[in-house]
């Protein structure tokens, strides 16, 4: 399936610009904002790293979930599910393909824009060590626990849950706490927000970029959440792949 | 040895039409060899619609069958059942031995299909396609295995372009050769000749009739072509509004309901049902 992918990235250098464009964009839109909160001299300035760390951080989570799931879209788009389905590609190696997949196109988008930032608003968040391989595992594994989820419904739903690919992760956004700390989140909401994986690397982030501190802790507890969520996210990607069997819209999705 | 096989069930019978009938299988199926399909009591239902009502046959090894019906009879449903891509709502289709709802991935390797409403990816060439599907299905040298398929079926000149960019005929031929990558056992066709002309038609209908020689295949075919149905098939099963109304050999439906060819057999039952 990896060699499918392949050939489908191969086939088109506006495919492979594309996966760069986006966060380019976004991040000279934050790298100017910072620049100029870095030298307003201003209270703001000595938190204006975090802000382009989020950005960059929080580009991980939603492109790494929106490889998985394009990745995907992209058998029904191209009318193939069907093919697939009937070959003796199993459940789990399909989704293991969407995450290795979604691991190439994140690096593909990413690894360009961190090195831009780099130059042009001298940011390194290579700079972040062994904190930020720690942040990017759990990331990428929250993206791949919602991708599965969200590849389910597609499945379940047909290309009525398309849109989902691209907006379940604003959900997540005012709650995973990417800008500020989950202080600043209503009492009654800090549960909620602890209970999602992506604040604990929001809030992992800010140890390392305002306290120099690196909190194993919080990456761990986030670890163990993501086993979690993994789990969850391929039971309901086979409950809901198995409900479509009921359904029986497998031959002619995409059409 | 009583070599005859029933492959109407009594539950389908529809005494009004009195066009289910117990056929004679050719001596050489024997009545106690595991079919290679076998669709026992099969039933499915969307909402309050029954797609697919009480349909039982089997398909012996090695015979080509064809599944006939208009738009809506239920035949795409009971592929798809037999696929294991729909799962039913009461009976069950096995293939070689397993239920399809159940352990499909058991033989999955020894089967495939092929159908003009699934394509192949357009992006990728059709070298491309038939390496990735190669693959799939675990085809032990793939690159031979092309080789071949390109030979047999003339891809020589369109190996290196994209699917996409294919005629309909190229990539029915394409679609007919990735079905054949894994040197299936049960190939499972629904209208493999929709949308070609009548040269290419029979052009393709040979490849299929000199595959199933060589390799003693077992072909259920769906299509809407009967002269290709009576060309291609030893017995058709045809189904309205989701159950079987008639089974047998096509010329013996033919002379059991008087009829010129299987295209009147087809009109009549249809204006029956």
């Amino acid at each position: 399936m990896t060699t499918r992918y392949y050939y489908v990235l191969r086939s088109s250098w506006l495919r492979l610009l594309e996966l760069i464009y986006w966060p380019a964009m976004q991040m000279l839109v934050w790298g100017f904002l910072y620049t100029y909160l870095y030298d307003s001299k201003s209270s703001m300035a000595s938190t204006a790293g975090l802000l382009l760390g989020a950005v960059l951080l929080w580009d991980v989570l939603f492109r790494g979930q929106l490889g998985f799931t394009f990745t995907f879209l992209e058998e029904i788009w191209s009318r193939n599910l069907a093919n697939l389905m009937m070959s003796p590609l199993k459940p789990a190696e399909l989704a293991a393909s969407l995450m290795l997949m979604s691991l190439i196109r994140l690096l593909i988008g990413t690894i360009p824009v961190t090195i831009l930032t780099w130059l042009l608003f001298g940011f390194n968040i290579y700079a972040l060590g062994f904190g930020l391989f720690a942040f990017l595992v759990n990331l990428v594994l929250t993206s791949w626990a919602i991708g599965l989820a969200v590849t389910g419904l597609v499945i379940r739903q047909g290309l009525g849950a398309e849109s989902l690919a691209y907006s379940i992760m604003i959900l997540l956004l005012p709650l995973c706490c990417v800008y500020y700390p989950v202080w600043a989140l209503p009492v009654w909401l800090q549960p909620l927000a602890w209970s999602l994986t992506p604040t604990y690397v929001f809030e992992g982030m800010r140890a390392i970029l305002l306290d120099g501190v690196f909190r194993a802790d919080l990456m761990i507890e986030c670890l163990a959440l993501n086993a979690v969520y993994l789990g969850l996210g391929f039971t309901t990607f086979i409950l809901l792949l198995g409900s479509a069997r009921h359904r029986g819209g497998l031959l002619t999705m995409g059409e | 040895m009583n070599n005859t096989i029933k492959i109407t069930p009594d539950k389908n019978t529809r005494p009004a039409t009195g066009a289910l009938a117990a056929i004679h299988a050719p001596a050489e199926v024997k009545a106690d060899a595991e079919p290679a399909i076998a669709v026992e009591d099969l039933c499915k239902k969307y909402g309050s619609h029954w797609a697919v009502d009480e349909v039982n046959f089997i398909v012996p090894k090695g015979w080509t069958v064809g599944l006939l019906g208009g738009n809506g009879a239920g035949k795409t449903t009971t592929i798809a059942m037999i696929m294991g891509l729909v799962i039913p709502t009461a009976g069950r289709t096995k293939v070689l031995g397993c239920d399809m709802a159940r352990d499909r991935h058991k033989v999955l390797s020894r089967m495939n299909f092929e159908s003009p409403y699934v394509a192949l990816p357009a992006r990728l060439t059709v070298r491309e396609n038939l390496t990735v599907f190669g693959r799939l299905y675990g085809v032990p040298d793939v690159k031979t295995r092309i080789e071949e398929l390109i030979e047999d079926f003339d891809l020589g000149d369109i190996l290196d372009r994209a699917t996409g960019r294919l005629s309909a005929g190229q990539k029915t031929r394409v679609s007919v050769a990735k079905a054949l990558i894994n040197d299936p056992e049960v190939l499972l066709l629904d209208e493999p000749t929709a949308s070609l002309d009548p040269d290419r038609a029979e052009w393709v209908r040979s490849r299929l009739r000199a595959y199933q020689a060589r390799r003693g295949a077992t072909i259920l075919l769906s299509s809407h072509n009967m002269p290709e149905v009576e060309e291609l098939c030893d017995f058709v099963v045809i189904m309205s509004k989701g159950r079987v109304v008639a089974m047998g050999p096509p010329h013996e439906l033919v002379a059991r309901f008087k009829c010129e060819d299987l295209d009147g057999v087809f009109i009549h039952l249809a204006r029956v049902a």
